[in-house]
């Protein structure tokens, strides 16, 4: 997480310094003009973000009922506590040293102040809506695909919502006093969300756990696959389950339009040819990066389990390259609107198919033999930065995995041409499917010889 | 069947578990009792090669556990929750475990038809995962999967606890009928010392990780061993 947060607050930072100018320099606008657009979309990414980040405290709550103190302290601090988190105070990383600039750059400080102190309020805002909201998943998927529908209006330029919600934002700096409105509605917020939590205090009602009706499922038809099919059925139903896996379901359908950032050459650093494959290899295998590099924590929770039955190993590995094969081959038919942008931006996604299939299916689960993160899987809260995730064997298969294909893509591209580049790291990557066995034999000895440090290490957080 | 010779498990420097040598013969069932960290869970946990041992080794059937995988197929546990699979339904779950131990959903139902009673209509058909489940069925779950496929050694590590009387009762039954009848070699720890000596016809005490005590379970066992446990200055 640490690295994460880090990473997050940098970029923040340095976004905070340099929006303004780059706004003014590169795309010729009013730098607050162009901010206060951006805003609306800003605060829905900011609930979004807190929807599948941000940890309520609920739980944590429950060993200080039985303890005398007041309710009305119990929920002041749990709502409390929240509003310190780290979801309210990265914006602050954006905010401040954008009113700063703005300030020096001649705008007068008590408007721009006004105007932060708005945003600050609409920013608490969401974190006490978010107490509401969370878990409710119907609620927040029709938001996010109203929203959806909103950017898509606004990029073929049918309507604009932001050019009306912008003057509201515009409102707090040019009459300063309003911003009281903002603050006002956190507060009010914050007492709805008291009264909320209050009423929800029990350990039948808001801290009860949730139980999923359950229905056995059978899957028969998978027996054709032989030994396989016992872990494919498994890990079928580890997916459709578990919150955790399906974030990663959700995070593969986003990496399929990453290449949207590459193809229309919508971020000037990346028009190198050679880029093409970067995208590629992304847009088909979202989830195989997602999954595969989790593979064997995906199963830490039960892994005493796994250790003392007599699995074959290979049958194991094996279901789980079966998943990541078919959800590449997946993702690669569903992109083919890309051919939108010409055949070579399909054909990049399809080579680099080919070789997610045949080398990074195989470097995937070896790295992931290494990670030994134990997973939870029924919370959705902790899907990324995990501070074991990145270690230097890991890191140093990101070379064979992203800049080798694009190396190799480059070779062909500036000797013969761009056909004969997709087609060298097409059979570069095909090529790898027959190392298969080898690979597997070689992960098999590497689960053997972890076995005991990695059983160690699942056993911390279950 | 199980042989255990010059057995410890250091973690740094602390000594968790110190046995010279034990035989366990092929049917026996078998009880260890000790306080919390006396090493009953370190000592299953070795038999199941889940930890490494720090010197010694333990064989079952004379194959190593910690060199070959040889004694899986035949041997079968229950430790704790990690031994469940929480996403899956406890059908589910039998069948996972039937087929790792290679049998089909005929052969699993079979056996589970024999367990309705154990169950006692609070497992089965229930439309819940396993992970929601209470403490008390998913041990129950836990034990009858343990049973599945014939194994010839079943370790369980506490079972009776979190179970209500009648499934208590219940499970003793099943526990003597696997060893007295089938030739098992049942092993089961337990705080519960009037439960052990009424199942085991061993007990074996251990304390800070040595075996201090060894008894053929007869009459005056249950005595024997409350008065060790109460300490000296009680009669």
């Amino acid at each position: 997480m640490v690295i994460g947060a880090l990473w997050l607050i940098g970029s923040f930072l340095l976004l905070g310094f340099g929006a303004y100018f780059i706004i003014e320099e590169h795309l010729k606008m009013e730098p607050f003009e162009v901010v206060n657009k951006a805003l609306l979309y800003y605060i829905v990414f900011d609930s979004a973000f807190r929807y599948f980040l941000q940890k309520m405290p609920v739980m944590n709550i429950k060993p200080l009922m039985y303890l005398p103190i007041k309710r009305n302290a119990i929920v002041n601090f749990a709502i409390g506590k929240t509003m310190i988190s780290f979801f309210n105070l990265l914006h602050a990383f954006f905010f401040i040293p954008f009113s700063i600039v703005l300030i020096m750059q001649g705008f007068p400080a008590i408007q721009v102040i006004a105007w932060y102190l708005a945003i600050l309020g609409l920013v608490f805002c969401n974190n006490f809506i978010n107490i509401f909201i969370n878990n409710k998943d119907t609620v927040f998927y029709a938001v996010v695909g109203v929203v959806v529908v909103l950017i898509g209006l606004q990029y073929f330029g049918v309507f604009d919502l932001t050019s009306y919600t912008a003057p509201v934002f515009k409102a707090f700096y040019a009459i300063p006093y309003l911003a009281i409105i903002p603050i006002i509605l956190a507060v009010v917020f914050y007492k709805l969300a008291f009264t909320y939590f209050k009423k929800n205090l029990y350990l039948d009602a808001g801290l009860s756990s949730k139980h999923d009706t359950a229905a056995t499922e059978d899957y028969s038809w998978l027996d054709r696959f032989g030994s396989l099919s016992t872990f494919l059925k498994n890990d079928i139903k580890l997916l459709k389950r578990n919150k955790r896996s399906k974030m990663t379901m959700f995070m593969s359908v986003v990496f399929i339009f990453y290449g949207l950032l590459f193809f229309t050459n919508a971020v000037e650093a990346y028009d190198g040819p050679f880029w093409r494959i970067f995208a590629g290899i992304f847009v088909s295998g979202g989830f195989l990066f997602t999954f595969g590099q989790f593979v064997p924590s995906w199963d830490s929770a039960y892994y005493p389990l796994m250790m003392s039955q007599n699995i074959r190993y290979k049958a194991y590995l094996e279901s789980k390259w079966y998943l990541m094969v078919f959800a590449t081959l997946i993702s690669t038919v569903v992109a083919v609107f890309y051919l939108y942008w010409g055949w070579q931006a399909y054909a990049a996604v399809v080579v680099g198919a080919a070789y997610n299939i045949g080398v990074n299916s195989h470097l995937v689960l070896l790295g992931g033999a290494y990670i030994k993160t134990p997973i939870d899987l029924t919370t959705s809260k902790k899907a990324f930065g995990d501070k074991q995730a990145f270690n230097a064997k890991t890191m140093l298969l990101t070379i064979p995995k992203l800049l080798l294909p694009m190396g190799i893509y480059a070779a062909g591209h500036f000797t013969l041409g761009e056909g004969f580049g997709f087609a060298l790291v097409a059979i570069f990557g095909l090529a790898g499917l027959l190392f298969k066995n080898k690979v597997f034999s070689l992960i098999e000895k590497i689960y053997k010889s972890e076995k005991y440090k990695t059983l160690a290490a699942y056993k911390q957080n279950n | 069947m199980i042989t255990v010779s010059n057995l410890s498990k250091k973690y740094n420097a602390d000594p968790v578990l110190n046995i010279e040598s034990l035989d366990i013969s092929k049917g026996q069932s078998f009880g260890l009792v000790g306080n919390n960290g006396a090493g009953k869970t370190t000592f299953f946990s070795l038999l199941l090669d889940l930890i490494q041992p720090t010197t010694g080794y333990i064989k079952s059937k004379d194959i190593q556990v910690n060199e070959s995988e040889d004694w899986k197929p035949y041997t079968s546990a229950y430790i704790d929750e990690s031994f469940l699979i929480g996403y899956l339904t406890p059908e589910e779950y039998f069948y996972f475990i039937g087929e790792l131990r290679g049998r089909n959903k005929a052969d699993v139902d079979a056996l589970l038809l024999q367990f309705s009673d154990f169950f006692h209509g609070e497992i089965l058909n229930q439309k819940k995962y396993l992970r929601d489940l209470s403490k008390g069925n998913q041990k129950k779950v836990g034990i009858v999967a343990a049973l599945i496929g014939n194994p010839e050694i079943i370790i369980l590590d506490e079972p009776f606890a979190n179970l209500d009387p009648t499934t208590q009762i219940r499970l003793k039954q099943i526990i003597k009928n696997l060893a007295e009848q089938q030739g098992v070699t049942v092993l089961v720890s337990s705080h519960d010392l009037m439960h052990v000596t009424e199942v085991c016809e061993r007990i074996v005490v251990l304390e800070k990780g040595q075996v201090i005590k060894d008894l053929a379970t007869s009459a005056a066992t249950l005595k024997e061993l409350e008065v060790h446990f109460a300490g000296t200055e009680v009669l």
